[in-house]
């Protein structure tokens, strides 16, 4: 184990993609980033276990988010459909898994006590989407494209458009929470949150692509991410096996 | 075949409880009065490196069932399924950045072929400001087995203390024991966390 850690080199799993803790650009890292090393771990059943396969209470209508504010009217904004697969590093599907997603309005608010810049709420939208994979490993949300919105890390800070997910898969190791893009933004390149990812290609398997086979002629424009979750060979434990005496 | 490369982590933002904890998702309590075992308080609050409350963390556990087991398809030898025990909590930070969670006390769980792990609690935190989520432990200082825990002797002595959780002399109305847990993000203090 690497003694010598700095501060700013923590980080979980790969260097290349995972963001490190403390990324001063982005100021909310600064008091809240872990300063000690992570301490390495070998793999038991706690870590080969998760909640992922027991959580599947969803219903169909929890996937469409521009109807499910409970006030029977539709959400005002570009209706998309975003689509992908979630897939292992082996490339197979992992079925069955719930993803959360939740995200702004088309005018850039979420529906939030907390946000409070003043672009106009739709009462028919609350920006939170679930679904299960199919067999296939695929999931779909219809929803309608978030807007950009302003925040308080510098001056004239703006997030780029962006939905929030969240992914159990079937232990603890993968469990991920992310943020998806939308190509072409501008404001990528000005985005801390986006910034701290390490690799120029990690970065851009955050954004979604254009996709129109998946886009419905007079209906909604579509979008296509794949997302890959992280099992049991991805990261180097041999090191702490071996330090515990632990077989193979 | 080649291994495709990962999906990268974020944070969850200031606004996550739009999507997490709205409805049904809100979870802090795991066991009800028939579920087997110890019944448990678990409260504690998450402090940043100012020592100021994290008022918008969110926190999940996760942990086997008081006979050892995890509801979880994976092979495991150790105690029997309780298919009304999901061992699965999320629950967020209150304003003044504190937290409950009311379940059972996990039995022991296998290590290895020989050796047993500690009761102990999974537990994931997500906040503002954390690009990667945070994976840590909670084991009971009221547990003998705590003290030759496999995992918590990859933590180095002095920290070992941060992921003991402390026995607080009152006991809830309905006769639960409280457990005291904080978890300090950064600096004097600090909570270890696991890479994973």
């Amino acid at each position: 184990m690497d003694i010598a850690t700095t501060f700013e080199a923590i980080v979980r799993g790969d260097k290349e993609i995972f963001p490190p803790y403390l990324y001063e650009a982005y100021q909310s890292t600064r008091r809240r980033a872990p300063k000690q090393p992570l301490i390495e771990t070998p793999l038991t059943i706690s870590e080969l276990t998760g909640p992922g396969p027991y959580l599947s209470r969803v219903i169909p209508e929890d996937a469409d988010l521009t109807r499910n504010s409970g006030t029977g009217g539709e959400a005002i904004g570009q209706r998309i459909i975003v689509t992908g697969r979630v897939l292992d590093e082996e490339g197979n599907p992992i079925p069955h898994t719930l993803l959360e997603v939740w995200q702004a309005n088309a005018s850039g608010r979420y529906f939030h006590e907390r946000d409070q810049w003043p672009g106009p709420l739709d009462p028919n939208f609350i920006g939170m989407g679930r679904c299960l994979t199919n067999d296939q490993g695929e999931y779909r949300f219809l929803t309608i494209r978030p807007g950009a919105y302003p925040w308080k890390n510098h001056y004239n800070a703006w997030r780029p458009a962006h939905i929030h997910f969240s992914l159990f898969g079937p232990n603890m190791l993968s469990r991920l929470v992310t943020q998806m893009y939308f190509a072409d933004d501008p404001l990528h390149n000005l985005d801390p949150i986006m910034s701290s990812v390490p690799a120029g290609k990690a970065r851009e398997r955050l954004i979604a692509a254009y996709d129109h086979t998946v886009t419905e002629q007079e209906w909604a424009l579509g979008y296509r991410w794949d997302i890959v979750l992280r099992g049991p060979n991805a990261t180097p434990f041999e090191n702490a096996r071996q330090e515990t005496g632990e077989g193979h | 075949m080649s291994k495709l490369p990962l999906t990268g982590s974020s944070t969850v933002g200031p606004f996550f409880s739009i999507g997490l904890l709205t409805k049904d998702m809100v979870h802090p309590v795991l066991a009800s009065p028939e579920t087997p075992g110890e019944h448990i308080r678990i409260e504690g609050r998450v402090l940043d490196g100012d020592g100021a409350p994290v008022i918008d963390a969110l926190l999940e556990i996760w942990q086997a069932n008081a006979s050892g087991h995890y509801n979880h398809p994976a092979a495991q030898t150790t105690g029997t399924l309780d298919p009304d025990f999901s061992g699965y909590g999320r629950t967020g930070t209150a304003k003044d950045g504190s937290f409950w969670f009311e379940t059972v006390k996990p039995g022991a769980v296998p290590f290895d072929d020989n050796t047993l792990q500690a009761p102990h609690l999974n537990l994931t935190i997500f906040s503002r400001g954390l690009l990667n989520h945070l994976a840590t432990r909670l084991y009971f200082e009221d547990e003998a087995a705590t003290a030759t825990d496999p995992v918590l002797q990859l933590v180095p002595a002095e920290r070992r203390a941060t992921l003991v959780a402390r026995k607080d002399p009152k006991a809830t109305e309905e006769g639960k024991a409280v457990y005291r847990f904080d978890i300090i993000m950064q600096g004097e203090g600090e909570t270890a966390f696991f890479n994973l």
